[in-house]
């Protein structure tokens, strides 16, 4: 707890010192409406990605012993060539997407800091919860286990480093190899369920940061984000299921 | 009624504090919280012993003097409702009470339940003010404001300034609190002059002492006055919309300042 305070006759603790002027877009940044505001912007590229990468893996239930998966991921290679070099816009989108998890997980660290010096003391009689349900709770938790479990998914599907069977451009053969692994299909199936709690939350909470309140569309807001988290869910989940019962293979 | 209270209590803010046990065997199902307590206090007295500190003022539910964490829940269990105007019905014979102050960095404790709400204050100061014209005041009927504007300032206006929202919230935010005066006096045209400026400067001030928000809501169950998290929406809105604007028009200097 630090013991600053206003100079003034009811002395006031602080979490942080009077602001300075600076650029404002770092200004913006500085402010925790503003961070909110980037979460929630990052967030909603980080939504896009994640629903695209969900469709684009539905794929694989063409049952043509991957043949449009990988076909899909040659695409996702050459798309926009001749214009840009190969892999450009793939390597454009990972740029993007590698700066909004930064800048998601930064905002999320220094404003989970700033609030534990706002509320040091937990109530000693303990406190009864009436609107936070356990996906608001646990973001933390969730944002956490699923950053980590992007490392090994990354290691495991992208480099290669954590599937033995892997051959590079053959995302099929891989994704089945890998989760004919029973641990691994079950850590996929974990961290998915982990990443809907974490939409589940997010996609809500990110009309109310940005201020996208109104009463035409507030109720719809609820729907939405559960609506997104199943079908991520359910469309991510079904495919280590598939593996793991013999429909893929 | 015969209860059990668990009481906080804490000699200063260096104390460290601790629960202390009272058994109240002549509680009446018609008293309000408040004089629940007034009874212990007096029995306190009569045995020469410290009575228990707390808030209050009205006992009519607007002033937002009265506050306390009645079992894990700013101003109890029941909804919509200060501590002054928590009657004892809304308890069971038997019941073991716990009673706690406000917790968060911005309200330290003063003694037992007492925390020292200055930072709603200086949150105040910082922009919670129209500019008016001095001299005879004009005609009522002179500044017309529309209806459903009215209504919503009156909602934000319900505000009694208790703290109960920045009790409720795990972050010690509060939002609540400053979103609802920064929407009443926003929505209406007389605050339309230092609209960008007071969201601008009532933020700011608000960030120096509490925690950011995390939608978790809580704050709009606890408030006894049914403030919507949709203020808290508009806020950040408005917040957003004046750090998109050419800052030499806000005024900062003045208003940030202050």
């Amino acid at each position: 707890m630090q013991a600053e305070t206003t100079g003034r006759r009811n002395a006031v603790p602080t979490v942080r010192g009077r602001r300075q002027h600076q650029y404002w877009l770092l200004d913006l940044y500085g402010s925790a409406i503003g961070k909110k505001a980037v979460m929630a912007v990052t967030g909603i590229v980080l939504l896009g990605f994640v629903f695209a990468h969900m469709t684009g893996n539905l794929k694989v239930y063409y049952n043509d012993d991957g043949e449009s998966l990988n076909h899909y991921s040659e695409w996702l290679r050459d798309v926009g060539e001749p214009v840009v070099p190969h892999e450009g816009l793939l390597w454009a989108v990972r740029g993007v997407l590698a700066v909004s998890l930064l800048l998601h997980v930064h905002a999320a660290t220094t404003l989970t800091l700033l609030n534990r010096k706002a509320r040091p003391v937990a109530y000693k009689g303990g406190r009864k919860y009436a609107a936070a349900d356990y996906a608001a709770r646990t973001m933390r938790w969730s944002g956490i286990i699923v950053a980590a479990f992007l490392v090994f998914h990354l290691l495991d599907l992208t480099a290669g480093r954590a599937n033995p069977d892997f051959v590079s451009g053959q995302p099929y053969q891989n994704l089945v190899a890998s989760f004919e692994r029973e641990p691994v299909a079950a850590a996929y199936i974990v961290a998915n369920l982990l990443l809907g709690m974490h939409i589940y939350h997010g996609a809500w909470s990110l009309f109310q940061s940005l201020g996208l309140n109104h009463p035409r569309f507030n109720r719809w807001r609820r729907g939405f984000a559960a609506l997104f988290a199943a079908a991520i869910v359910v469309g991510n989940v079904s495919i280590p299921i598939a593996v793991l019962t013999g429909v893929l293979d | 009624m015969r209860l059990t209270l668990k009481v906080w209590r804490q000699k200063g803010p260096s104390d460290e504090g601790r629960f202390e046990t009272y058994d109240v065997p002549d509680a009446n199902e018609h008293m309000s919280f408040l004089e629940m307590l007034d009874v212990v206090n007096e029995n306190l007295l009569a045995g020469n012993r410290d009575p228990i500190a707390f808030d209050h003022d009205c006992r009519e539910g607007i002033c937002g003097m009265c506050g306390i964490v009645i079992d894990g829940r700013p101003h109890g269990p029941k909804k919509n409702t200060t501590t002054c105007q928590l009657h004892m019905r809304n308890f069971k014979d038997g019941d073991v009470i716990t009673v706690e102050p406000w917790r968060a960095n911005a309200f330290p404790v003063v003694k037992d339940l007492v925390v020292n709400r200055s930072a709603f204050d200086r949150i105040i100061e910082a922009g919670g003010y129209v500019s008016a014209a001095t001299g005879s005041a004009p005609e009522a009927n002179s500044l017309p404001v529309p209806k459903a504007d009215a209504d919503l300032a009156m909602d934000a206006a319900a505000c009694i300034g208790c703290g109960a929202c920045v009790a409720a919230c795990p972050n010690g935010a509060a939002q609540l609190f400053t979103s609802a005066k920064v929407g009443h006096l926003g929505l209406l045209p007389q605050g339309q002059a230092e609209r960008w400026s007071r969201v601008v400067a009532m933020v700011e001030r608000m960030e120096e002492f509490f925690g950011s928000c995390t939608n978790y809501g809580e704050c709009e169950q606890a408030c006894p006055k049914g403030i919507s998290i949709n203020f808290i929406a508009r806020m950040n809105r408005e917040y957003l919309k004046a750090k998109f604007k050419d800052s030499r028009k806000l005024d900062r200097g003045t208003l940030g300042d202050a």
